[in-house]
């Protein structure tokens, strides 16, 4: 068996990554561009972690401030979600449309 | 341990938070029936406590919790700056709150909560500490966008502003990894040091992708989509703030970034940014029909003018102290013409759109006059502030020969200057549509409107105070 490597993190990261923002791009419902967001994070979690093995520990507390960052950031979004869904009643991104020039 | 000392360089921000808890605490705390108007007063005291804390905190330089945060002439700058556009925005959100009938203990605690994260984005030298900043202002923000939200129009742009503003975030985080990769440190002083000894390829990458997280937080064009549709859905106060506050913290982040890391590749990243905000804002606002669409296009075009001061490397300390004498001008140029809007949208922001302006000269002679003075100042007339932010910014692109961007911002500025004299035009030489008289300007919003208009005058007849000052942080910061 060959040894992981730091490189190997790095492409599955960069991966996650790729994957994220394809689905931030391509996908129409807001709950799965959400969960898109959350993978780009966790693709820089992956790359920090994988970091802080060649350095110093400093890359995994930063993943730990981004974990909470996260969980934050998922609170406010359904909560916004929520208060547009009761004024349109879809979670369509094509529907978000009012705001246009 | 941590030295006592620490926590004066954070006294602002400590104060700050405070406010912002005191605040949600008395809201319930208030029977259903009575005036509100005493939390706005609790948080305006905040506000003016942390720019009290902020001269305290002055007198006390230097790094605190082991080097995360450095207190200097440059940070001092930007704290005043922040917290004199959160003091403004909350002296006119009394009435406006009241009018569009909005719950405000949580919607002051935000507005100081942010301001608490845009404080310490000036004066974050860690990454980690940058990220958390950035991440407080931002989610104030993107919640404070949506405090409308009976209205379909605020909740979109509250979605709107969210969705794009984590999909930057998640950016800048990869570049901030991909920085730690590259230089094995989180610190802006420690990865200039290994940046010195050699750029690695990763580093051009990192510094691309926090550059797009950061001209996302300044909407700067190719990340401006999200501007005009946020600021049209957002309360008028609320754009009051961000379309300043997160502003100028996000360029001082970048002024330190750029220059405290001597980042490597930007330099034509910034000019094709510049060149483009200019042009896609001032185009953009030529064809809107709202005033506060009209306003989130001019503030495109402004950061592509203090994107300009960013570029004149031959004289890094005069192009860092006209970015910053531009924010400042800025700020009180449009925290005040935003005023002037959301006092006079009345319910539900009925009128927002160029032509309700018609005759506002006969209708209401002083509301006009403000709202005057800072278009002046926006086009860059002579004695406002936006004249000699515009000057200094060009005077040092013209001594760093770039002559190409500064007639691209010239010609800029004279197409931008066609929207806002339509404004005026409409003001003072068309009949009112209506002849409903405009609604007295209570005086909290009265205050916050003359306080914009000493501070755009005083920018602009005696420009050397602040410029000296900003002379000196920028030599602190370039060294």
């Amino acid at each position: 068996m060959a040894e992981i490597t730091t490189l190997h993190y790095l492409v599955v990261a960069a991966a996650l990554f790729l994957t994220g923002v394809i689905g931030v791009l391509t996908r129409r419902n807001v709950i799965i561009i959400l969960m898109s967001i959350e993978l780009i994070l966790n693709a820089v979690n992956l790359n920090l972690v994988a970091f802080s093995r060649l350095y110093n520990l400093h890359g995994q507390v930063f993943a730990i401030f981004i974990i909470a960052d996260a969980a934050a950031e998922a609170a406010i979004a359904l909560g916004i979600l929520i208060a547009f869904f009761r004024n349109k009643e879809t979670v369509n991104m094509d529907e978000v449309d009012l705001l246009k020039w | 341990m941590i030295p006592s000392g620490d926590y004066i360089r954070i006294l602002p921000e400590i104060v700050l938070s405070i406010f912002g808890m005191l605040v949600m605490v008395i809201d319930p705390l208030l029977g259903e029936n009575d005036d509100r108007k005493s939390i706005g007063v609790v948080s305006a005291i905040g506000a003016l406590l942390a720019l009290g804390a902020t001269f305290i905190m002055a007198g006390h330089p230097g790094e605190a919790f082991y080097n995360i945060l450095r207190v200097d002439d440059f940070a001092v700058f930007f704290h005043v700056v922040v917290i004199l556009i959160a003091l403004a925005c909350i002296l006119m959100s009394f009435e406006y709150l009241k009018v569009q009938e909005i719950r405000q203990g949580e919607y002051y605690g935000l507005i100081l909560f942010g301001t608490v994260g845009m404080c310490l984005m000036s004066s974050a030298i860690e990454l980690v500490m940058l990220f958390v900043a950035i991440e407080i202002s931002s989610i104030s923000t993107y919640i404070l966008a949506g405090f409308r939200r009976r209205a379909a129009e605020s909740a979109e742009s509250s979605l709107k502003y969210f969705l794009l503003g984590s999909f930057a975030t998640a950016f800048f985080l990869y570049g901030i990894a991909l920085m730690y990769g590259a230089t094995g440190s989180t610190n802006v002083d420690a990865i200039a040091a290994a940046l010195r000894q050699g750029t690695p390829v990763m580093a051009y990458l990192a510094i691309a992708l926090m550059m797009v997280g950061l001209g996302f937080k300044v909407a700067a064009a190719p990340f401006q989509v999200w501007t005009p549709d946020v600021y049209e859905g957002a309360p008028a106060p609320v754009v009051a703030l961000m379309s300043t506050g997160p502003k100028a913290a996000a360029f001082a982040v970048l002024l330190r970034v750029l220059f405290g890391t001597a980042a490597p590749g930007w330099f034509w990243a910034v000019w094709i940014a510049a060149a483009l905000s200019m042009t896609i804002g001032n185009f953009g606002a030529l064809v809107q029909t709202n005033v506060k669409r009209m306003l989130a296009y001019s503030s495109i075009a402004h950061a592509g003018y203090l994107l300009v001061a960013f570029i004149a490397v031959r004289n890094m300390e005069q192009g860092v102290s006209a970015a910053m004498f531009y924010t400042a001008a800025y700020a009180a140029m449009n925290v005040g013409a935003f005023a002037v809007v959301s006092h006079f949208a009345s319910a539900g922001e009925k009128y927002v759109s160029i032509e309700d302006y018609a005759g506002l000269g006969r209708r209401s002679p002083v509301l006009a006059a403000v709202l005057t003075v800072f278009l002046l100042s926006l086009i860059g007339i002579p004695i406002t502030g936006g004249f000699f932010a515009k000057f200094y910014v060009f005077r040092a692109a013209v001594s760093s020969n770039l002559i190409w961007l500064t007639v691209i911002g010239l010609v800029n500025s004279a197409i931008g200057s066609y929207y806002y004299l339509r404004l005026l035009v409409m003001m003072y030489m068309k009949e009112p549509q209506s002849e409903e008289s405009v609604p007295s300007v209570p005086f909290a919003a009265g205050f916050a409107m003359a306080g914009c208009v000493v501070a755009t005058l005083y920018l602009g007849v005696f420009p050397n105070r602040v410029l000296q000052f900003a002379i000196e942080s920028a030599r602190t910061l370039v060294h």
